[in-house]
């Protein structure tokens, strides 16, 4: 049993236009406890110091921090910070898990049958959500993977491989706000998108897949150092095959998440779970600047000298 | 008279009528009524028909249509026949509407629970989780007592056998009540023997339990408890019942930014200060109710009440996420849920309905669909309800398929014959009707209002009541069996306690549009003046005038009248510009875009309004409709703008009640002018002493002050008195002077009565100033030194006119604090 260790930072700098007077922030940028995931501590620095914060979870489960500003401030900084420890498990045999359909059987209302936890949190994660579609153009495009009898998650895997491979990376052809239809049409998109398209064809062929948010791991170019800041927020997508549970693929980099990811929180979608969500009174020009760093603890010291550096002099960057 | 108004009524024997039974007779509790009708003379009937029109006329009752061209509002639609409903039928069908609601909260409570009903199987996930309805934000929410529904309404429909069926279930916000309310004021008052001798049920003392049972529920931590009722504003279909509602219950009618959350408290924003809201009775729709934690788009929500919602803070009436049962899919799963939340059998049929994500079902529904209506089983789909038998070829086939596409979203419903009532059109007709009727929750169990709206269909053989598509409505008359004692909520008459106008509540929305209604209608005029100064300047030859116009052209840049153009260009390019800082209203600080600016703060605060004040704003608009090309057609146009100024100013003084409100109003005008003076002469003070005489000219027309100027010098301008006349000279409606006394005297005033800390630090500084300044300085040759520090004066003014508009925003607006670092003011 391998045992490893990240620390993740998590910078969010809003600049803005004018003073803001009332600000209030959500945010998701606490990883969740789980098997073969524990973090070994965390803390979120916020300057300016918030009148009020307040820590609940959400309807998924997920930790949630609100907080609120009164008064006016023309930066907001925020910082997360995690050190967080995976651990290996086996991988399910994917060949091993039942047909598909049985599975879809199983997740379909059947008046008066009951259903245990798992299925009931699993049917949550079955119906059309604000950035998953429900429709035959999905249905049609997962059809290839999900041939009569096939096992639940070898379709899954199957269709996690193909969106790799006929699916191009390009965060120029897409926002938040495009629709899953278009980047089932145009073929291109970021880890986002291809979550949502995924999440699309499961939930159109009647299977239960969730968003998830996180990190991953990435590895400087040959040669070069690791950088700080080089990183981005993730996002791969989770199935329910009952008996096993939930099960994760990353389809933007076609495996299966084992000691590379590190999970915040899931839910329907994005907005389910988007790392900041915020309302402003004034401002303007808001977009904020993010920077994230996911380093393995044997490279910690190399990385951070300057680890002890106050936020002040980050703001004034 | 034509004998027989009820015997020429064509009521058809093989549908059910209200009013007659199959053999034609006049059923028992319509009897007296009937009779009544029969014996009335056409001119009586005539007359009381134009009665109840007029009525709706003077009272004002309008529903809005979304799709209607001839803009929002529109009268509603009354009919004067009351619809009947005997006591003992009452009896029953009031329990089950009682049950229904007790049911329908029950399901709430478990859906954002436990959700046993998921786990045991007798409600489908895809009607939860499926639904948009369904406000994950909302699980494990706990409101006070329990209440997720405070408001009920199930729309009736009686079936051919006369035994009533809901049709439809309401659970977001119900609307109808106070349209029955209104229907009934005016019913009752065209047919008072009738009224009178039909014992008929009042419906006041439903509204007082409904008060009575928002103060009892409300999370009121000794306070006394302050009810709110939120609406999406004027442009909502319903506006005019809100509104109703809100005078006749004693709620302040609020829109989401009157409110706010500090300290998971929701705050009405009020000129006085913050006051706690303990509940809320909700005519939004939750989507729009959070923007932080719904939809992110809302401009109508208010952020962070859901936080104050799970701290248990506020009741909301209704709980988020009440409209997720609000389809009729959930119809066929009732009893069973019925028998196991209350254990009690579901004590009125809805109608029959087949859910088609259950197999048998949709089975069922595609042999079956000519006697079946199909409805979206989700509402958020928007789908018009269409009729089976009405489908034919291509469109039955395509209806087919999107059926077995998605059957889950899908469900279908006998197609019911409705019962008919007589309505007048100079004579009786037969219509289709239902009704709407209203519960609300007293905490553990529901009260019924005992009357109900009655819907009516729009044209003969039409089987689809919907008010958006014009449908009629009706007064429902439910009978007692003995005389009633009435009450109403509505006082008779104003006692000397009523006179005064509940000061305490204004909300600091109307102040902070009037605030700013005057600081446009400020900036219009001036930035008129400083074109009109500029225009004939900018076709001259005059090597002097010339010279002077850099300074105007200067000063109309630095106050954003114009955009960066290049002094030296040629005169036609100026004076293009200067038509376009006049007349194009996509330029930032134009004319023409601060007076779009003018029209919608004045357009919040219309019922403030007079109709003279209101015509003199509509004047002004028409500038921007104005073809101008030349010069002289854009002066004249100037001209007409000041008008209409000049009567705005007028008003202001002399039109409006000088209330807390108006007093911003003033505020508004006079920070903005304070501010636009100072810059304005700060450019001649800053101009090379050769140049800075020859822009005197347009600087005193520029701040209206020439016509003075003249009367009391009759010669060339001259820097000493200028500058006396402009900034100092505490007479001139038009010195900085001036704008300083008049602030620190409304400020103080404002102050004591909103019981807010006067600003001293922030204005009598500059007054000490203006007053100790040294005029004689001004009489020496060289008097740069003296220009220096009256530049740094006029400066200060500047500033302090931003520093008091932001005090009044934060202290009186937004109700936030000040930053940690205080800017300097000095």
């Amino acid at each position: 049993m391998t045992i490893v260790r990240y620390h993740i930072r998590h910078d969010t700098l809003y600049r803005y236009d004018q003073p803001v007077g009332e600000s209030r922030q959500m945010l998701r940028l606490t990883p969740r406890e789980l098997p073969g995931q524990h973090c070994v501590s965390h803390r979120i620095e916020i300057v300016p110091e918030p009148q009020r914060i307040e820590d609940f979870a959400d309807g998924f489960g997920n930790p949630v921090r609100s907080m609120h500003f009164e008064r006016d401030h023309d930066t907001l900084f925020i910082r997360a910070e995690s050190w967080v420890e995976l651990e290996s498990k086996p991988l399910p045999d994917l060949a091993a898990s039942p047909a598909w359909e049985s599975v879809r059987d199983q997740l379909a209302y059947r008046a008066g049958r009951f259903l245990d936890a798992a299925m009931l949190e699993a049917c949550g994660y079955l119906f059309e959500s604000a950035h998953v579609r429900v429709k035959r153009d999905f249905a049609d495009f997962a059809a290839t993977d999900f041939p009569a009898g096939v096992p639940l998650l070898v379709g899954v895997d199957r269709l996690m491989r193909r969106i790799f491979h006929e699916f191009t990376f390009d965060p120029e052809a897409t926002d938040i706000s495009t629709p899953v239809t278009e980047v089932l049409e145009n073929r291109r998109g970021v880890c986002q998108d291809f979550a949502h398209l995924m999440l699309s064809c499961l939930r159109s062929i009647g299977l239960a897949a969730r968003y998830v948010s996180g990190y991953i791991l990435t590895r400087p170019p040959a040669g070069k150092p690791r950088l700080i800041g080089a990183d981005a927020t993730h996002a791969w997508v989770s199935v329910f095959c009952p008996g096993v549970g939930w099960v994760d693929f990353d389809p933007t980099n076609a495996l299966l998440p084992a000691l590379e990811h590190v999970t915040i929180g899931w839910g329907r979608d994005f907005a389910d779970v988007s790392p900041l969500r915020g309302v402003i009174l004034g401002g303007g020009g808001h977009e904020p600047e993010i920077a994230v760093t996911m380093v393995p603890e044997d490279e910690f010291e190399s990385l951070y000298t300057d680890a002890d550096a106050p936020v002040a002099s980050l703001l004034q960057v | 008279m034509p004998a027989g108004l009820i015997e020429s009524y064509p009521f058809s024997a093989n549908r059910y009528d209200e009013m007659l039974s199959s053999r034609g007779e006049a059923r028992e509790h319509w009897a007296p009524f009937a009779e009544r009708l029969e014996n009335f003379p056409d001119e009586a009937l005539i007359r009381r028909a134009e009665f109840v029109r007029n009525s709706i006329e003077s009272d004002g009752v309008s529903y809005n249509v979304y799709a209607d061209p001839k803009g929002t509002k529109r009268p509603w639609e009354l009919d004067m026949l009351p619809l009947i409903v005997g006591s003992e039928e009452w009896a029953t069908l009031s329990a089950s509407i009682s049950q229904r609601a007790r049911l329908m909260n029950a399901i709430l409570a478990d859906l954002y629970g436990p959700q046993t009903l998921l786990s045991e199987g007798l409600i489908p996930p895809a009607l939860v989780f499926g639904q948009h309805g369904f406000k994950w934000p909302a699980r494990g929410v706990q409101p006070p007592g329990n209440v997720w529904l405070f408001s009920y309404a199930a729309d009736l429909a009686r079936a051919p056998d006369g035994r009533w069926w809901v049709i439809a279930d309401r659970t977001q916000g119900p609307s109808g009540a106070g349209y029955a309310l209104q229907n009934r004021i005016i019913v009752s008052r065209a047919f008072p023997d009738a009224f009178r001798e039909l014992h008929v049920n009042p419906l006041a003392s439903y509204f007082r339990s409904m008060q009575d049972s928002l103060a009892r529920l409300a999370p009121a931590d000794g306070d006394v408890p302050l009810t709110v009722l939120l609406t999406p504003g004027p442009y909502n279909e319903t506006y005019f019942e809100h509104a109703f509602l809100a005078r006749y219950l004693g709620f302040p009618l609020v829109e989401g930014q009157d409110l706010t959350v500090r300290d998971n408290t929701v705050f009405l924003k009020t000129l006085r200060g913050l006051r706690r809201v303990h509940t809320i009775l909700r005519r939004l729709d939750d989507d729009f109710c959070d923007p932080l934690e719904l939809r992110a788009d809302s401009a109508l929500g208010i952020p962070g009440l859901l936080g104050a919602i799970r701290a248990g803070r506020v009741l909301m009436a209704n709980a988020l996420g009440s409209g997720v049962l609000e389809s009729g899919a959930l119809f066929g799963f009732l009893p069973a849920i019925c028998q196991r939340l209350l254990g009690e059998p579901l004590a009125m049929p809805s109608v029959a309905s087949w859910w088609c994500g259950e197999a048998p079902a949709l089975e069922y529904v595609l042999e079956h669909l000519d006697e079946l209506v199909i409805k979206p089983a989700f509402p958020s789909m928007r789908m018009e309800a269409v009729f089976g038998h009405e489908l034919k070829g291509d469109s039955r086939r395509r209806m087919i398929e999107r059926i077995l596409a998605q059957p889950h979203a899908y469900v279908a419903q006998e197609w019911v014959r409705l019962s008919q009532a007589p309505v007048w059109n100079r004579r009786l007709l037969p219509r289709s009707v239902g009704i709407r009727v209203f519960a609300s929750a007293t905490g553990d169990d529901y009260t019924v209002m005992p009357g109900a709206l009655g819907r009516v269909a729009p044209r003969a053989g039409m089987e689809v009541i919907s008010m958006q598509r014009g449908g009629l409505s009706k007064d429902t008359w439910i009978r007692a069996d003995a005389p009633v004692v009435r009450t109403s909520l509505l006082k008779r008459r104003l006692g000397v306690i009523d006179l005064v106008c509940g000061g305490a509540d204004i909300p600091s929305r109307l102040g902070e549009n009037l605030f700013w209604m005057g600081r446009y209608a400020e900036r219009v005029e001036a930035s008129a003046r400083l074109i009109r100064a500029a225009l004939p300047r900018a076709s001259s030859t005059d090597a002097d005038t010339v010279q002077s116009l850099a300074g105007l052209l200067e000063a109309a840049r630095g106050l954003g009248v114009l955009g960066d153009i290049d002094a030296d260009d040629r005169p036609e390019n100026i004076e293009a510009e200067l038509i376009a800082a006049l007349l194009d209203d996509k330029q930032p600080g134009s004319v023409a875009s601060n007076l779009r600016a003018l029209s919608f703060s004045a357009s919040q605060v219309r019922e403030r309004l007079s109709s003279d004040n209101w015509h003199a704003l509509n004047r002004l608009e028409q500038l921007l409709s104005e073809q101008v090309t030349s010069t002289d057609q854009a002066l004249s146009a100037i001209d007409r703008v000041m008008q209409s100024c000049i009567s705005l100013a007028g008003f202001a003084m002399d039109d409006m009640t000088r209330d807390e409100g108006w007093r911003f109003l003033i505020l508004g005008r006079r920070i903005e002018r304070l501010e636009g003076l100072a810059g304005l002469i700060s450019v001649p003070m800053s101009a090379e002493p050769e140049v800075r005489e020859r822009m005197f000219e347009w600087l005193l027309e520029a701040v209206n002050s020439i016509v003075t100027y003249r009367a009391r010098y009759r010669r060339v301008p001259e820097l000493l008195p200028v500058l006396h006349l402009i900034v100092f000279d505490r007479t001139n409606p038009h010195s900085v002077g001036f704008q300083v006394d008049v602030l620190q005297k409304y400020l103080a005033r404002s102050s004591r009565e909103l019981g807010h800390p006067y600003p001293s630090l922030m204005i009598d500084p500059l007054a000490r100033r203006l007053e100790n300044f040294d005029l004689t300085r001004f009489e020496a040759e060289d008097c740069e030194l003296a220009l220096g520090t009256l530049r740094t004066l006029l400066a200060e003014s500047m500033s302090v006119a931003q520093n008091l508009s932001d005090e009044v925003h934060r202290r009186y607006f937004t109700h936030t604090l000040r930053p940690m670092q205080l800017r300097r003011v000095a």
